[in-house]
């Protein structure tokens, strides 16, 4: 048993410790040379990969950068109603205009399409951001003809109902009530416009309003009369004739 | 006796030869543990590495997509509308119970055609991208080693070294990743890198018109986004899988998954 390891080894196992061998260095040396060190070394990689994405270039320049040259742009704006917004919100990537501010030039939206990418009506809007309805509200304007874009505030209230309620006014445009103010019928206080949801004008509660002129006693003179004692008594005048486009001229 | 000498003898002979390869390996532990050298910070002082984190207010977002937008332009994200680093979900609870959800299009400021509004029971926009994992399964599925967890707690891409095998644009739950078609990598939200580690903020941040995202450093003592974890009640995407996602969302509707 003791001599077995000192026997003249055999043939076949010289040949294939051999073979063995050089397979194990060929496998070190593609290691150690051949593949490259960024496959091999973790710490390698990682600390490449943290660089490489370190120094990717930038395209937005930052709130700061834009307050060194644009004062009272961005005074105007911290007053406003955007304050919120960066001015790369709208004006685009600035990192290249910061680097050259003669060569490169931002952009400036001034067209309609741009305000409504976020003041469109959309339901899924939260309640009270400002929305508005891009077919009805002024079609064709350009939004900053009445709002500043660095500070909008809301142009001046309307003073007419039909800024709000045009479709009710084209229609008593035409009616035989068309001589009427709205607010013949209804009260409408101030607040209203501010506030329109939480204030609301008033509406006509009874019979008797109506009856103000179209009762026998009324001292409009093309009014129509009508009994109301002994005319649809049970019912109130707009259940059927509708107010703002009452049938007969 | 003998037969110990000998195995004594072989493995003294393949020490060098199997030890020389395997050792390195042996030394690296799980990917996710390896982030103990000090970050590359240019232009931070040298120690505890900050740990980002973003915060989503729901009930401000107006799905104006400019975020989809600037992430674009600043991270090199192919146009085409469906490789996104950052996205906008629209939910619609419609009034018989039925949910839609539907993604937001890059330049898109038209109301919701999908369904008619007085179907609408309660809808909005949820804000989604990377949620920069403390348990990212992505990494763990990685069969090259190739995204990682950055000193800062962001999970990064290593392009070099990845071979475009997908696996974890499947293992991500929340679909934050996708194939990058020129590099034919994986690529995913890095929480602007480049931007944050140089004290600017992430590019969707930077152009939020309305605050809804707030970015920072999760274990700063006072700043927005800490001040968003005290005051509001924070919830995440779906915190039954335990990834300890670092994106923060307020005011979010059970409905979203």
């Amino acid at each position: 048993m003791k001599s077995l390891l000192f026997r003249p080894v055999p043939e076949q196992i010289t040949r294939l410790s051999l073979a063995f061998a050089l397979l194990a260095s060929g496998v070190f040396l593609v290691r150690a040379h051949a593949i490259p060190q960024t496959w091999l070394d973790r710490e390698y990689h990682v600390k490449s990969t943290l660089e490489r994405e370190a120094n990717r270039p930038r395209r937005f320049a930052g709130a700061q950068a834009c307050t060194e040259c644009h004062e009272d742009q961005v005074k105007e704006k911290a007053e406003g109603n955007h304050r919120t917004l960066a001015c790369e919100t709208c004006h685009g990537a600035a990192g290249k205009h910061v680097e050259d501010p003669t060569e490169t030039k931002l952009f400036a939206p001034r067209l309609r399409d741009y305000c409504v990418l976020c003041h469109a009506y959309d339901p899924s809007r939260p309640t009270g951001f400002p929305q508005i309805n891009p077919a009805l509200h002024n079609p064709l304007k350009p939004c900053i003809e009445c709002h500043k874009p660095h500070a909008p505030v809301p142009p001046e209230t309307p003073k007419e109902c039909a800024a709000c309620h045009g479709e009710i006014e084209r229609t008593k445009a035409v009616s035989s009530h068309a001589a009427l103010a709205c607010t013949a019928c209804h009260d409408a206080p101030d607040a209203h416009k501010v506030t329109p949801r939480l204030v609301r004008p008033t509406k006509p509660q009874n019979r008797e309003f109506c009856g103000k002129c179209h009762g026998p006693k009324s001292e409009e003179k093309k009014a129509p009369r009508v009994d109301l004692a002994a005319h649809g008594e049970r019912y109130l005048c707009w259940q059927c004739h509708y107010p703002h486009l009452p049938e007969g001229k | 006796m003998q037969r110990r000498g000998f195995l004594a003898g072989l493995a003294a002979f393949l020490a060098p030869i199997l030890g020389l390869p395997f050792r390195r390996a042996r030394a690296d532990g799980p990917p996710e543990q390896a982030g103990g050298a000090p970050p590359h910070a240019a232009g931070k002082p040298a120690g505890k590495p900050r740990r980002f984190g973003m915060a989503i207010q729901v009930d401000r977002c107006i799905g104006c997509t400019r975020c989809m937008d600037a992430c674009k332009a600043e991270n090199n994200v192919p146009k085409e509308p469906f490789f996104f680093r950052t996205w906008v979900e629209q939910y619609t609870i419609k009034t018989d119970g039925e949910l839609v959800v539907r993604s937001l299009k890059t330049g898109n400021g038209k109301p919701s055609e999908s369904v008619p509004e007085r179907e609408i029971m309660r809808s909005f926009f949820v804000p989604k991208l990377c949620n920069q994992c403390d348990h990212p399964p992505c990494v763990q599925v990685c069969p090259v080693g190739a995204t990682f967890r950055s000193p800062e707690g962001v999970v990064l891409v290593d392009e070099e070294r990845c071979i475009g095998c997908r696996y974890c644009i499947q293992a991500c739950p929340y679909g934050a990743r996708y194939l990058h078609p020129d590099t034919k990598t994986a690529d995913k939200c890095t929480f602007c890198y480049h931007r944050t580690t140089r004290d600017l903020l992430p590019a969707c941040v930077e152009v939020c018109p309305t605050s809804a995202r707030i970015f920072g450093d999760l274990d700063n003592v006072a700043s927005p986004l800490t001040r968003f974890k005290r005051m509001k009640k924070i919830h995440t995407l779906k915190p039954d899988l335990n990834t300890e996602p670092k994106v923060l969302y307020s005011d979010l509707d059970g409905v979203v998954r």
